[in-house]
Order: structure tokens, then C-alpha cells, then sequence
């Protein structure tokens, strides 16, 4: 099973787009870097990543989040996490795959 | 560095051609004598195979590669380890290369 | 040179970047090289701008590049022959497999989640 990590805003880059049309059910997806803007509640995007909620664990890093300013505006169902849970998460999957 | 009637020639510190337009028949026989190598038609016949090889691919092959090609080209007498090992002792690729002013096969360690 | 690899790995590079705008299409040629004179069972996938890689007749010489791309007809020459394009980034840019370098099969990205499953490793580029 694979852990797909996004690291770019998804309002300028295909990388969210790209790794949602690819991922199999039940893969994980961490939002990491600029890609803890696909993270945000209330945009466009808010119906894909109700969608991809309900094929996938979507987590994102929660010190990414903080240093934006946008920790307080994830959209629900998205579990944050800190460094550590990140590296929890990708000893749980057996390859990790980068969006970037 | 090497030099070829007064003239001289960048190399990097292993020996391979800055410039691969440096490159000329007696540029060649020059980097084989470094190599120790006295260069006869066999030889030719391999570094005129890699330089068209380069040509077409932009790449200088791997050991496997190289072998297969001269199997493909030449007939499988001559597209074997061993007859290349002996033109081009140790490293076959490498030593070719080099000669053929080509850079170092990239995939080899 | 000679070392061989008892045992060997399934590994997907996955390439979504045009030819000439990084160096990461270059990197990833060289990796993939690499990685089959070590005898790896490597596929290539290309996606987004990716499939423009493998568009025929690039001629970089006036940006002062080295034209890669004349590279990837080796692939075969190194057991590299596993190589697909995604097709809607084919058909978003109006590429089709006539206008490539060297045979690709078509995937579609539904199936792509598989193939990436299948690999001990993928890696992005």
C-alpha cells in the first residue's frame, strides 16, 4: 500500500489532481510543504477532497499548516499530524510515493 | 591534460576529453598509449562503433549495452566480454570510451 | 560491472516534467540507465507534461542543451521496454503515439494506481 505525499499548491499545480486520479482505495495521502493549501476548507477544491475522503486517509503536517497561518481552517475529516507522525506513517505503508 | 603534436588537450583527472570535438585519430592513439594500448584495426573497428553508437544515442554504453551492440554489428565472435577485455583490459566500456573521446558510461561505478 | 543482482527490483519511474524546463527529466534518464545495467526490471511512465519527452524531433542545440531525448532509443538496447504514457495528458496536449519517439503503450490512470502498487519502488521525477 502506498503513502502519496503532495507538496504543492493545488491552485497552480496538477500534483493533488494527478495523485487523487491515480491513488487505489485505501492509499494514504500526506499534505506536506505548499501542499497543506489542498488542506483548506471552503475553496473550490472543497467537493474533490470530500470525494477523496471517502476512498482515502488524508492527513496533513501540521507544522506546515501553522506556518502558513491556516491551521484553523482545515476542512473536517482531515487529521492532522506533527513530524513524527509523519515518519509513523511511512513505516504503515509499504512505499512512499512523492507529488511535487 | 594531454599533449598531442605541441598542441594541448583538457582532459578531466581521469584522462576523458573535456571536449569531445577534440577528438582526432592521432588525439586517440595518444590517450591508448596512457592506456598502454597499441591501437590495430580491431580496435578501431570498437571506438568507430561506440562514436556512431554516440551519435545516435548521446550516451556512451554500459558494459552490457556495449556488448550487445558489437554482437548486433559485428557478429557474435567479437560481441562477447572476453574479446573486448582483451582489446580494452579491465574495463572494456570505460577504456573505450575514453579512447573514443566520449564521456565515461555513466552507469558504470 | 559484473556484479549481479540475485534478486531483482520492480522499479517505476514516474517522469511529469517537460524536457528542457529542469534537470529532472535528464536525472531521471540517467537513473533509469543506471538502474538496468544493474539488471532492475524498470518501467517508465509518463504523465502531465512528461509525455513531452518523448516527443520526436527536439533539436535543444540553440538553448545550449545536449538533446537527450535521442536517449531514450537506447531504452531497448538496455531490456528497458516497458514504457506507457497516461492518456489523457496525451490527448490534453494533442500528442498522439505516432508523434513519439519510441513505442509506448497508452494507461490509463485508473489504471496506474495498479501498476504503481505492483513496484518495490517509485520513483518521481
Amino acid at each position: 500500500m502506498i503513502l502519496h505525499t503532495v507538496n504543492r499548491s493545488p491552485f497552480g499545480s496538477d500534483c493533488l489532481q494527478s495523485c487523487l486520479d491515480i491513488a487505489t482505495i485505501d492509499s494514504g495521502v500526506i499534505l506536506i510543504e505548499d501542499g497543506v493549501y489542498c488542506a483548506l476548507a471552503n475553496t473550490e477544491l472543497t467537493e474533490l477532497i470530500s470525494t477523496a475522503l471517502t476512498r482515502h486517509k488524508i492527513y496533513v503536517l501540521s507544522p506546515d499548516l501553522q506556518a502558513r497561518g491556516i491551521a484553523d481552517a482545515v476542512a473536517e475529516g482531515i487529521e492532522a499530524v506533527d513530524y513524527a507522525g509523519f515518519v509513523e506513517l511511512c513505516t504503515q505503508f509499504d512505499k512512499v510515493v512523492s507529488w511535487y | 591534460m594531454l599533449m598531442v603534436d605541441g598542441q594541448t588537450i583538457p582532459t578531466d583527472k581521469e584522462g576523458y576529453l573535456k571536449n569531445l570535438g577534440d577528438w582526432s585519430n592521432t588525439v586517440a592513439t595518444a590517450i591508448a598509449q596512457q592506456e598502454q594500448i597499441i591501437l590495430t584495426e580491431q580496435h578501431w573497428e570498437i571506438i568507430s562503433l561506440l562514436r556512431d553508437f554516440y551519435q545516435q544515442y548521446e550516451v556512451s554504453p554500459a558494459m552490457r549495452v556495449l556488448v550487445k551492440t558489437v554482437g548486433l554489428q559485428l557478429g557474435k565472435e567479437k560481441g562477447r566480454s572476453i574479446y573486448l577485455m582483451a582489446l580494452f583490459p579491465e574495463s572494456p566500456a570505460k577504456v573505450a570510451s575514453k579512447i573514443a573521446g566520449l564521456p565515461k558510461p555513466a552507469n558504470c561505478l | 560491472m559484473t556484479e549481479q543482482q540475485p534478486d531483482p527490483k520492480k522499479i517505476l519511474f514516474l517522469n511529469r516534467r517537460a524536457p528542457y524546463g529542469s534537470s529532472l527529466p535528464r536525472e531521471a534518464l540517467d537513473a533509469v540507465l543506471m538502474a538496468s545495467a544493474f539488471g532492475q526490471e524498470i518501467t517508465l511512465v509518463f504523465l502531465e507534461d512528461g509525455v513531452f519527452q518523448l516527443k520526436k524531433q527536439q533539436d535543444p542545440s540553440n538553448i545550449e542543451m545536449k538533446n537527450f531525448s535521442k536517449t531514450f532509443g537506447a531504452l531497448a538496447l538496455y531490456g528497458v521496454e516497458s514504457v506507457y504514457v497516461e492518456q489523457r495528458s496525451m490527448e490534453k496536449r494533442g500528442l498522439t503515439l505516432d508523434q513519439l519517439l519510441i513505442p509506448a503503450k497508452i494507461i490509463q490512470s485508473s489504471e496506474l494506481g495498479a501498476l504503481l502498487e505492483e513496484q518495490d519502488q517509485v520513483l518521481s521525477f
